[in-house]
């Protein structure tokens, strides 16, 4: 009823080519916007900033990070865990060489790092291709992971082999180390990924995007009508290292607030894998609902027996989580294989059309 | 430098052969165990295309079952039986409840469904066996312990015999998947499902019928590879990581096949050992978490199939 187009007529290309065609759609993601930026930091406690909203938000952006890789480019890619690992040191190497200078722009510099890296690791691609290649990222996940550890330049050659952050400050106001707040942390997350999504929406809009998804569709189909495979799948590692490296930084930057080698292990790799295919591959908003689903998931498994005053002991719990969880993932692929944003779309045009059925 | 690292190793490993050939011998274990695991990922991607994640975790699994079984009062031999049962009931489960649901979805779709049964499978078996590690009953089911020592090439060389049980047991379980595949009504029907779906079909073979016979067939492997680690070291759930060693060995030997599975496992085994031994001190030590990847690696520029893969043919 209230979401339709009727009366809303393009008059121009770039009207009808816009991202949000829709006056409702725009009016919607602007309520989204003043939500996140103004209502939850006045209405949010420490608690639901720290445990779910900065947490969500960066995973969300690892998860976009993966999803230009393995929903746009068609390249599995299991090294994620280490790509956001290498944001993580660059970025602790580069503010205590230079404290001077912004934090902020630190975390965004760092993702150039693991840029840098995802290019090298991405090299046999050119050869190498599906599942092959999802083994061969793994080469890149457990060496980098063996450098965290072993190369103690890296993590400044603190005591305890960990990664300490310093206090740092924006514009007066402490933004990482302990005396921040998570509000702070909060804010300038929420500012770098709104800003991040925003420039992957234009790149898979344009012509990247399109070179991406030629590739991804059939890439000999895509050398024949002149793309350039090496150019265009090395350009999609670099972008979607780029991300998952800042999603690091921010990570141990301002969430975590310190962290060992083992945040970094192949285990997150995984669990931004499972975001991306149950949020939708090749769609950036699944990228959203996958992070929501596939960490809040647990939180609230966790937060029922509590609920209803059952006696479980923590073990148990932990235990219940898993199968629940697998069995979901299970449940969820045969529902609906295409992912979360599939489900978004179809209840759009389900809307559209309301009363009718078609 | 360069001599600390194209020389020197093997200035060690001419003035000590005893050590070489334990560490060549240790390298040789460790790869027949990778190598059977790869098999149970060889067995199921030939014949559905899952590349099945969750192998490594049906050997916790396997094996975990075995000794909580046997914690229960079981007596060993009924037990392992038990065990075989469970098996099957898991690929019967498998295919009811994942495959036959989600046929014909792309490959990617069918991999993120192997880690659904991973975590099932993790969580299930904390719950009924408890997360604690466990020893194998290796004394109950006749397995040798004890190691035979050689003396001789200027040292001594000591072969655990349990080592050389799992390089006899898992040769006997090749050589019979091997007649199993070759001379048998359901192996050609095996092979059949493995070249092409449709065809199979279309000459009266039943898909599902063949899942639930290969998903127990890897259920076994599993079992075998579960019990011969377990006697190795302890069975607990961290066999799972080891168990990601498995991929690169499956994807030097290619995907498809059951001898590269073998041949891949060997090279990988005694090339991980090798290198952590002569080369492993000069990076600082530990370099055998990441070695095999690196070394398959490298194989797969060269062959991107794998050493025995079938060669990819693309069409427009």
């Amino acid at each position: 009823m209230l979401y339709r187009e009727v009366g809303q007529y393009k008059t121009n290309y770039a009207a009808d080519m816009a991202v949000f065609p829709i006056l409702q759609d725009r009016i919607g993601v602007a309520i989204i916007l003043v939500v996140a930026f103004i209502v939850i930091p006045l209405a949010g406690n420490d608690f639901l900033l720290n445990a779910v909203m900065i947490p969500f938000l960066i995973f969300s952006l690892a998860a976009i990070g993966l999803n230009l890789l393995t929903g746009y480019c068609g390249q599995l890619s299991l090294g994620t865990g280490a790509f956001m690992g290498v944001g993580a040191y660059a970025c602790l190497k580069l503010t205590t060489s230079f404290p001077q200078v912004n934090i902020v722009i630190w975390i965004l510099a760092s993702g150039f790092f693991s840029a840098a890296v995802g290019v090298l690791f991405g090299l046999p691609s050119l050869r190498i291709k599906g599942f092959y290649l999802a083994v061969a990222t793994l080469a890149a996940q457990f060496f980098l992971e063996w450098c965290f550890i072993r190369i103690p330049w890296l993590y400044n050659y603190s005591v305890s082999g960990a990664i300490e952050v310093p206090l740092r400050t924006l514009v007066g106001v402490p933004v990482t180390g302990p005396t921040a707040t998570p509000l702070m942390h909060y804010l300038v997350v929420l500012s770098i990924v709104v800003a991040m999504t925003w420039i992957a929406s234009n790149l898979v809009h344009g012509r990247i995007g399109r070179m991406w998804m030629a590739v991804r569709d059939m890439d000999l189909a895509a050398e024949l009508i002149g793309i350039k495979l090496l150019r265009t799948k090395l350009l999609a590692f670099a972008v979607s290292s780029f991300y998952c490296g800042v999603a690091g930084a921010m990570m141990v930057f301002l969430w975590y607030g310190g962290a060992e080698a083992d945040v970094f292990a192949i285990d997150q790799s995984f669990l931004v894998l499972f975001m991306v295919i149950i949020g939708g591959l090749g769609s950036l908003i699944g990228s959203f609902f996958g992070a929501a689903l596939i960490y809040i998931l647990p939180i609230a498994l966790r937060a029922i027996p509590e609920a209803f005053g059952l006696p479980i002991r923590p073990a148990t719990a932990e235990q219940l989580t898993f199968v629940i969880v697998g069995m979901l993932i299970i449940v969820f692929l045969v529902l609906e294989p295409n992912g979360l944003a599939r489900l978004w779309q179809i209840g759009k045009q389900k809307l559209r059309v309301w009363p009718f059925p078609y | 430098m360069l001599y600390k690292i194209f020389v020197d190793p093997f200035v060690q490993m001419g003035t000590a052969p005893d050590l070489l050939v334990q560490t060549v011998w240790d390298g040789l274990v460790g790869g027949v165990l990778y190598a059977l695991i790869a098999l149970g990922f060889v067995l199921i991607f030939k014949a559905s295309g899952v590349f099945n994640f969750a192998q490594g975790i049906m050997v916790v699994f396997a094996a975990l079952t075995l000794v909580g079984l046997h914690e229960h009062g079981v007596p060993a031999f009924v037990a392992l039986g038990l065990t075989v049962v469970v098996m099957f009931l898991l690929a019967i489960g498998v295919e009811r409840l994942v495959l036959r649901p989600l046929v014909n979805q792309s490959d990617i779709i069918l991999f993120m469904a192997t880690f659904g049964i991973t975590y099932f499978l993790i969580g299930f078996g904390q719950l009924v066996f408890g997360g604690n590690p466990k020893v194998m009953i290796a004394r109950e089911l006749f397995l040798p312990s004890g190691a035979i020592e050689f003396k001789g090439l200027g040292g001594f060389v000591s072969l655990q015999k349990i080592d050389i049980a799992a390089v006899i047991i898992a040769s006997i379980m090749v050589a019979a998947l091997a007649i199993f595949f070759q001379r048998t009504r359901i192996g050609r029907a095996l092979r059949a499902v493995a070249d092409s779906h449709q065809a199979a079909l279309s000459v009266g073979i039943s898909l599902e019928q063949i899942w639930v016979i290969v998903w127990f067939a890897a259920g076994i492997v599993a079992l075998a590879t579960g019990i011969m680690w377990g006697a190795r070291s302890e069975v607990s759930f961290a066999l799972q990581i080891i168990a990601l060693k498995a991929l690169p060995v499956l994807i030097l030997g290619g995907l498809t096949s059951i001898p590269g599975a073998i041949a891949g496992g060997l090279i990988i085994g005694v090339g991980e050992k090798l290198g952590e031994f002569y080369w492993g001190p000069l990076l600082g030590g530990g370099i055998e978490s990441w070695l095999a990847y690196v070394i398959a690696l490298g194989f797969l520029v060269f062959r991107p199939q794998g050493l025995f893969g079938e060669r990819l043919i693309e069409r427009i």
